[in-house]
């Protein structure tokens, strides 16, 4: 995978960057990837953020994994986030695995893998490497920045850094500082990606272990009521329980399916490293504990969107970001989304959601382009 | 633009901030946005009203009046509108209370329950009221504390709510409430409109 990584857009930033651990970097990648043709005005641009385990290609065919992209159903022609009138941008995160600064990177000092030798990075240290490519594209605002998950927090930190970067800001299903539940639950995935023999010894992957972090994350992907309609406690064969600890169940099998193509795809030291920068992002305590102050004289409508059924990043997590919002009279607008979808709604089709993201950036590309 | 509406952007002045309680599907903030240039709010409780309002590109949040005005700063807004919804609250008094809180004025609409119609219904069909205004039968009524204009009058004096003008809505015609007039007004009105602070 290492030799097709370096037929993709990569940036070389040759600007240094100091990281919140105190480490100066410089000449790093940053790969990513644009979708849509930028107008001669520079005001259709819209910066994606992806999620823990996203990447750069957000639609079409993911020339690496040869899968669709993770935002197919938002992102393209005539869509939500329609290519045909907007610019859109992607970029993998620092940290990640398909050709950004990351741990599967050469570290050039050593000429060896970076490993768990690399920085912890942060949210911080994402959105400010991601600076360097809007300004080695010439924007210099854009339409909207928008992201779900870890790309909200992305999307909340960018308005925090550069409030006067965008027109739109869109946070989706995320949340202003990681909550302990989200934080315990990244303890877990990384501590059974570091229980793998596997995780220490070179030229090997943890498989096993990120393919059970991979599965513990699927199920708070997802909710009760969801698992419940398409999996039940339907049974794998149509034949009667084995009496062994085979994957009986759908919902086993499911999941063994999920971490078995995980692993293909993804590095568990990017793993590591990207839920740790989660877990350490704390928005109210960069703003002295006082969350307004963030968004303080900040000019870009908001529209923060959560899903009713999404207990990861639940509804009242996003409401408090929209307190913030107005208690510093930002420009905001809130809805939660019925969906039985859990916290994965955002990547799925559900047409209100899709419907009210398409609606917010169209209305704010109107207004712009009187 | 109905009535009702014409009345309460007459009072509201250009380039004010206002936040419109019950905002539906935002016909009122486009209008104090498009011809007052006022920098408007508004806040929704039904889903599909409050994503109207963003396919307008109108700042909505989804949410209750009854646990979601708590978030705003006090006198964050120059006026505050609740358009024929005090009735409909668990705790009109306590909703009452926040408005007054956040907005540096507050306009206030209620149905008028001293409506002759309405009396006359109660008086002589011996059933509750059901008319253009009201159109719910008693079981089925969002409206659970009915008010008329007088009742509306007597709790901002007994409150010492400064009441700094009260109109009502007469078969479409808008006309001020006076002291003189109190008494029929709210017999022939379906509308009572007050501006208090």
């Amino acid at each position: 995978m290492n030799s097709e990584l370096k037929n993709i857009k990569k940036l070389i930033i040759s600007q240094s960057l100091e990281l919140d651990c105190g480490k100066i970097i410089k000449n790093f990648p940053l790969a990513y990837e644009t979708y849509g043709t930028l107008n001669k005005d520079k005001n259709n641009a819209i910066l994606a953020f992806h999620a823990l385990t996203g990447d750069q290609f957000c639609t079409n065919i993911n020339p690496i994994t040869k899968r669709e992209g993770w935002w197919t159903f938002a992102v393209g022609p005539g869509k939500a986030i329609d290519t045909n009138k907007y610019f859109v941008i992607c970029a993998n995160v620092l940290g990640g695995c398909m050709g950004s600064y990351g741990p599967k990177e050469i570290n050039p000092e050593t000429s060896k893998l970076f490993g768990t030798t690399f920085p912890v990075i942060t949210i911080r240290d994402m959105v400010r490497a991601q600076k360097f490519l809007l300004d080695y594209l010439g924007i210099k605002k854009l339409l909207s920045i928008i992201g779900g998950s870890m790309g909200g927090m992305q999307v909340l930190q960018f308005s925090a850094l550069y409030p006067n970067l965008t027109y739109s800001s869109i946070p989706i299903a995320c949340s202003a500082s990681h909550s302990a539940q989200n934080i315990a639950l990244n303890e877990l995935g990384r501590q059974a990606i570091m229980a793998d023999p596997n995780w220490k010894k070179e030229n090997s992957s943890p498989d096993k272990g990120l393919a059970v972090a991979r599965m513990a994350a699927h199920i708070t992907y997802l909710s009760k009521k969801g698992l419940e309609e398409k999996f039940g406690r339907k049974l794998q064969d149509k034949g009667s329980l084995k009496f062994s600890f085979d994957a009986d169940f759908q919902i086993e099998s499911y999941l063994r399916y999920q971490g078995a193509t995980f692993v293909d795809r993804f590095d568990a030291n990017s793993y590591l490293y990207i839920t740790r920068a989660m877990d350490y992002f704390d928005l109210e305590k960069q703003f002295n504990n006082n969350l307004s102050l963030a968004f303080k004289d900040n000019k870009s409508k908001f529209c923060v969107i959560s899903f009713s059924s999404d207990w990861l990043y639940p509804t009242i997590e996003n409401k408090e970001i929209v307190i913030a919002l107005n208690a510093c009279g930002a420009n905001v607008s809130f809805v939660e989304i019925n969906s039985d979808k859990g916290h994965d709604s955002f990547l799925l089709n559900v047409p209100e959601f899709l419907k009210t993201v398409s609606e917010f950036i169209s209305s704010t590309y109107n207004e712009i382009k009187k | 633009m109905k009535k009702e509406f014409e009345a309460i952007s007459k009072i509201i002045k250009n380039n004010k901030r206002v936040l419109d309680v019950g905002c539906g599907d935002g016909t009122l903030m486009e209008y104090l946005k498009k011809y007052q240039k006022n920098d408007v709010r508004g806040l929704e409780p039904q889903k599909n009203l409050a994503q109207k309002c963003i396919s307008k590109g109108l700042p909505v949040i989804e949410g209750d009046a009854e646990k979601d005005l708590l978030q705003f700063p006090k006198k964050s807004f120059d006026y505050v509108i609740l358009s024929q919804t005090l009735q409909a609250f668990i705790n009109p008094e306590k909703v009452l209370e926040e408005l007054l809180r956040i907005g540096k004025q507050t306009i206030v609409t209620i149905p008028n329950f001293g409506y002759w119609k309405v009396r006359f219904h109660l008086l002589f069909k011996g059933t509750m009221p059901v008319t253009k205004n009201l159109p719910n039968e008693w079981y089925n009524t969002p409206n659970l504390h009915m008010c008329t204009i007088k009742d509306f009058v007597n709790f901002c004096n007994k409150k010492k709510i400064k009441i700094d003008k009260s109109m009502c809505l007469t078969d479409e015609k808008i006309s001020e409430i006076t002291n003189k007039n109190m008494f029929y007004k709210n017999i022939f009105s379906q509308l009572g409109i007050f501006l208090i602070e």
